[in-house]
């Protein structure tokens, strides 16, 4: 009875049965991102250490030194002929070839300026050595940093969360407000005594609900499936991705408070979110990017989002240490919330 | 009254092109009473029903609807008293027949049950089939039961017919009918010149925003002088043309047109004027190729006072 005649209570049901009864949708939501997931993290998340591969000459291959490196675990050997592995070498399809010349010396044939041809040569180089009875002179010992919580898939799981964020909040939100004004809907519903703030509260809002279940799916897949950790606290993570949910709903409801058509919505979006995918960090760090353009990247929404998920997902940080993203994403909400009421198109 | 305006004006400007949607229109709407906005496509009529419905600002001129001015503060208050179509609302598809009326009801402070509504346009049958389940009648019957369901004190009806097939069209007026007996002040607009004849007690014709004619629809039938109408059409036995004009001059006959070869003459009794049309053709040695006689019609009412027709079809 009371959720009846309660209008906010209405509008949120409407949404959430409009969701729930397209099927395409939770894929897009759950199995889209879960495919990234395994996809990714089986690609980049091999149990074998990885092997340097490299190119040894037919006239090296017998050599006994050459020998001892075919042998070696830790290299990927192919021999084949000079004039043919150089063609692969100019061609960046190995980093080194590895030859031996008529006085007995061994060559390698490498690009200086490719970091990775430096630091092969420097590793083959090394295990030449070795091999003729080079002694260490300094002792040293390798600390693996392969532990869960530090892999590629580790990394990748924050990220895809907070691409998931920003692709439900701008598409969910955006793209029902525009099909409601093109059905005539919205003129519709503003014809009634239907207070607009619920209107707008109760899109957003079901929005937000959904994604909470969504994002501890995704953290739950990663953990069973790869044992990604979550060293933070729930409580943490959760907020931050509220937060996050809040913000794109919020950006998303600006995009679409003009749009008159499907076509239009659609080219918006793909205006907001591609610089996002580019530069916020889903798979390699945004600090990878030149120091020119990091205020660009330090402020858009995505961004903060990740950092600081990564933050509490992968480092256990406290909330405290996240005011600096948390409170970016606090100014573009005010800004877009701000704005979308006040220029909403609603008849 | 329900509903005034005087000298209603909307203009759009359309890059270079401006257009007067609504033209220095003046209405009046009693309480109770069926009221039709009938004219043709373009007309002015869903600009009309909008700004009376406060939802587009007119360029100027006075609107009080149910004793109140749209912005004056008390707009909330006449959206509670105020039932809605408008011409064209796809609701939402995954929704049922009952969820979009619960949803619609919680907007109201008083009103009265989904299923109540649903009983009122007889669709409790498809109370739990989704929107996008329900032929194109049964959707506008689910939009005129939206419009119910905060018991209104005056309901607007945007072209609640149009494109229905003749019997949906036909469940449709009955609950109109039933609305308006129900005591209800309806304003409805159409371009069908038969909707506005059954249901509406009082017309007014509109054309090029603003309304030329105004009236019960009989009286506006009995202004055009005779209640039937002669239709015929010759043989062509030879090329000489016929002019309309001639059978004015038959005994009963108040007007007489012609259009590409149908001639179409107002009679009062057409018992009295077909003789005397008959003896004419005999005389001119004409030959009639076909003849019916109907009622007069508010599209004649129409064709009358601007020689086009209500539908370009
Ligand atoms: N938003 C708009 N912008 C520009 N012209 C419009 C707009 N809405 C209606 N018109 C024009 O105003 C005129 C009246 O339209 P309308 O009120 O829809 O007529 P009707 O409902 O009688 O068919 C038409 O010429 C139509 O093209
Ligand atoms: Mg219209």
């Amino acid at each position: 009875m009371t959720i009846d005649r309660s209008a906010f209570a209405q509008l949120v049901l409407a949404n959430v049965r409009s969701y729930l009864r397209q099927p395409e949708a939770i894929f897009w939501t759950y199995g889209f991102p879960l495919i990234m997931v395994v996809g990714l993290g089986l690609a980049f998340n091999s149990d074998t250490e990885a092997r340097l591969p490299f190119i040894v000459t037919q006239r090296a291959a017998s050599d006994p030194i050459v020998q001892k490196l075919r042998a070696d675990a830790r290299f990927d050997v192919e021999v084949m002929e000079q004039d043919a592995a150089l063609a692969l070498l100019r061609r960046n399809r190995t980093p080194v070839v590895v030859s031996v010349d008529a006085s007995g010396e061994v060559e390698y044939f490498f690009d200086p300026t490719n970091p990775d041809g430096t630091a092969a040569r420097a590793v083959i180089d090394d295990a030449v050595q070795r091999a003729a009875g080079r002694a260490d002179v300094v002792a040293s010992v390798d600390r693996r940093t392969d532990a869960p919580g530090s892999r590629y898939v580790d990394f990748l799981v924050p990220g895809l969360i907070g691409m998931n964020l920003m692709g439900a909040g701008l598409w969910g939100i955006g793209f029902n407000t525009v099909d409601l004004r093109v059905r005539n809907l919205l003129k519709r519903m503003v014809a009634t005594p239907m207070r607009r703030g619920h209107f707008l509260l109760a899109l957003v809002g079901s929005r937000v609900v959904f994604f909470v279940p969504e994002m501890f799916f995704l953290l739950l897949a990663a953990k069973l499936l790869f044992g990604v950790p979550i060293a933070g606290s729930y409580a943490s993570v959760l907020f931050v991705a509220l937060s996050g949910a809040v913000t794109f709903a919020g950006i998303g409801l600006l995009v679409a408070s003009r749009a008159r058509t499907i076509e239009s919505i659609s080219g918006l979006m793909n205006l907001v979110m591609i610089p996002m995918w580019l530069c916020s960090g889903i798979f390699f760090s945004s600090e990878r990017f030149p120091d020119a353009v990091q205020p660009f990247i330090q402020v858009l929404p995505l961004t903060q989002v990740i950092n600081a998920l990564r933050a509490v997902i992968l480092v256990g940080e406290p909330l405290a240490a996240q005011a600096f993203p948390l409170g970016i994403l606090a100014l573009w909400c005010a800004l877009s919330y701000t704005l979308a009421i006040r220029v909403f198109r609603w008849v | 009254m329900a509903v005034t305006c005087r000298q209603l004006f909307k203009r759009y400007e359309t890059g270079r092109a401006a257009v007067d949607a609504v033209n220095g229109l003046d209405l009046e709407v009693r309480r109770g009473e069926c009221f039709g906005l009938l004219g043709p496509n373009g007309a002015g009529k869903t600009t009309t029903v909008e700004i009376l419905e406060g939802l587009i600002e007119p360029t100027s001129g006075d609107v009080e609807v149910l004793g109140m001015r749209w912005g004056g503060g008390r707009d909330h208050e006449l959206r509670q008293k105020l039932g809605i179509t408008l011409q064209e609302t796809r609701l939402r598809d995954k929704l049922s027949v009952r969820e979009t009326l619960r949803m619609f009801r919680s907007f109201y402070r008083d009103g009265i049950e989904p299923e109540a509504a649903m009983a009122l346009v007889a669709l409790e049958e498809k109370a739990d089939a989704w929107i996008s389940k329900l032929s194109g009648g049964q959707r506008q019957r689910v939009a005129v039961a939206c419009a119910l369901i905060g018991r209104p004190e005056l309901v607007f009806l945007d072209e609640p017919t149009t494109g229905l097939d003749p019997q949906a069209r036909r469940q449709l007026w009955d609950v109109v009918a039933d609305i308006r007996r129900a005591g209800n002040t309806i304003l409805l607009t159409t371009h069908y010149m038969d909707e506005a004849e059954k249901l509406c007690d009082r017309v007014a014709v509109v054309d090029h925003g603003r309304v030329i004619a105004l009236g019960a629809p009989r009286d506006l039938i009995s202004r055009l002088g005779g209640e039937h109408v002669i239709e015929f059409s010759l043989e062509p036995m030879d090329q000489r043309p016929v002019d309309a004009d001639v059978f004015a001059a038959v005994e009963g006959v108040t007007q007489s047109t012609e259009e590409s070869g149908r001639f179409v003459l107002t009679v009062s009794e057409p018992h009295r004027s077909i003789p005397g049309c008959l003896a004419l053709l005999s005389r001119e040695n004409l030959e009639l190729k076909s003849l019916t006689t109907r009622h007069v019609n508010l599209e004649d009412v129409f064709v009358n006072l601007t020689g086009r027709h209500l539908r370009d079809d």
